[in-house]
């Protein structure tokens, strides 16, 4: 699925990155917790996040997130956008709530798998 | 996402608006501009830009840009029947310029405000003209500048996928060393950051780069969580990495229980980063093929653990 369907499906607005919306994602991973996102998320996924602090940049670089999509309206301070501007990596913002995005994600057929690193 | 540096279609994009910024209008304009005197006719030019291979050029008196003429006023004039009139008649006055020293970027937004196809280049100080450019010309420096990047890319990343190979020794290790400042979150995962990108020079295959940058940034975040800094040593050799990170923090009074998913000592602000919900150590086991604490409670930590290289061994 392309960033653009996910604009749309999620009518999310492009923090950055505006440029990369043809880009393909493989799967959608959701989380608060950076800690399960290293463990879980693979390669070229979507992150659905409610931080917004620059640990979630460092996380998504670290496992090869190349976008990640705040819920509920959020939007990360002016240092967290610097670094993922830095590390290449598209931020975008839905006002919907974690699960709703989820759902609507899911459903219009974004995949979901879990992978283990070993 | 710059993982391998390789220009991509996707980075070669932001690596172009960058250079826009990095270059200077200097860096890319013809410094040997052709130029003609008011008092020559329109008839005239037709041999100048014939003979040059261009469209248009700047019109200057005793060293001083007064104007500019473009082919398409040589057309106008042959329409016409005024081929015969003087250029200072039928030039462009008020002429658009760019300064030497302005970053491309300027030049690109100036073509797209004006719509013209070429602006003539002065000095900052005293308006000297010292060049012409045009869009081709941005293109080609661009070009250029992304080529010999490319190229100094390729060269590092072939030197140093190939340093084992160059080394005569009975045995190599490549020892990095990181410095992990304590309790400052901004700087978090730097050295994970710096670790990914080596290794990926290295020519190191991407899982395992993967693994080792997961590896390391949960132990940097350890150290940044609980100490008050540390060091991170990673020995690279031909078949194994070593990760090994050290602090002189609290220590861990329990290693089993710490080993368990879940279990955490961590305050609530480390949880609203993200962290601190026990799966920081359990997450390097993962990753990793063998995992060693140890540590003494008010001494500090020593953790060791290896990835190897040959997957079949």
């Amino acid at each position: 699925m392309t960033l653009k369907e996910i604009k749309k499906i999620l009518k999310a607005e492009v923090i950055i990155g505006e440029d990369y919306l043809s880009m393909e994602v493989k799967m959608g991973c959701a989380s608060d917790l950076m800690s399960d996102v290293l463990a879980y998320a693979k390669p070229d996924a979507l992150l659905l996040t409610g931080l917004t602090n620059s640990q979630v940049i460092r996380t998504a670089e670290i496992v090869d997130i190349r976008a990640v999509c705040f819920i509920r309206g959020k939007k990360p301070d002016e240092r967290t956008i610097k670094l993922a501007i830095e590390k290449n990596i598209v931020l975008l913002t839905t006002q919907m709530p974690m699960f709703e995005s989820c759902g609507r994600l899911y459903k219009n057929g974004l995949a979901s798998r879990l992978v283990k690193h070993k | 996402m710059k993982k391998t540096v390789k220009l991509d279609k996707d980075t070669k994009y932001t690596k172009i608006q960058e250079l826009t910024y990095e270059l200077k209008v200097s860096n890319v304009m013809t410094n040997k501009v052709v130029t003609v005197t008011p008092g020559k006719t329109i008839y005239e030019l037709r041999e100048l830009f014939r003979t040059n291979r261009i469209s248009g050029t700047p019109v200057v008196d005793k060293g001083k840009l007064i104007g500019i003429i473009s082919i398409e006023d040589f057309i106008k004039c042959l329409a016409q029947g005024e081929m015969h009139t003087l250029i200072s008649e039928k030039m462009t006055k008020r002429v658009k310029t760019l300064y030497a020293d302005e970053p491309i970027i300027h030049a690109v937004r100036k073509f797209d405000q004006y719509g013209i196809g070429r602006f003539p280049v002065i000095e900052r100080e005293g308006g000297k003209l010292v060049g012409i450019i045009t869009k081709g010309d941005i293109i080609k420096g661009l070009l250029k500048k992304l080529e010999i990047e490319y190229h100094q890319e390729e060269i590092h990343r072939y030197r140093a996928s190939h340093i084992f190979e160059d080394i005569i020794a009975d045995s190599t290790s490549l020892i990095l060393k990181y410095n992990i400042v304590g309790k400052d979150f901004n700087k978090a995962g730097e050295c994970a950051s710096g670790l990914k990108k080596t290794f990926y020079r290295l020519g190191i295959q991407p899982d395992i780069v993967r693994r080792a940058a997961i590896a390391t940034y949960e132990a940097e975040m350890n150290i940044v969580v609980f100490t008050e800094g540390g060091r991170l040593t990673v020995s690279v050799e031909p078949q194994q990495i070593k990760i090994e990170a050290d602090d002189s923090g609290p220590g861990i009074p329990d290693i089993k229980q710490a080993m368990q998913p879940g279990f955490s000592t961590a305050s609530e602000w480390v949880r609203e980063l993200g962290f601190g919900a026990g799966m920081g150590l359990p997450n390097i086991k993962n990753c990793t093929d063998k995992i060693n604490i140890e540590s003494k409670v008010g001494k500090g930590t020593h953790l060791e653990t290896i990835i190897y290289l040959n997957n079949n061994a």
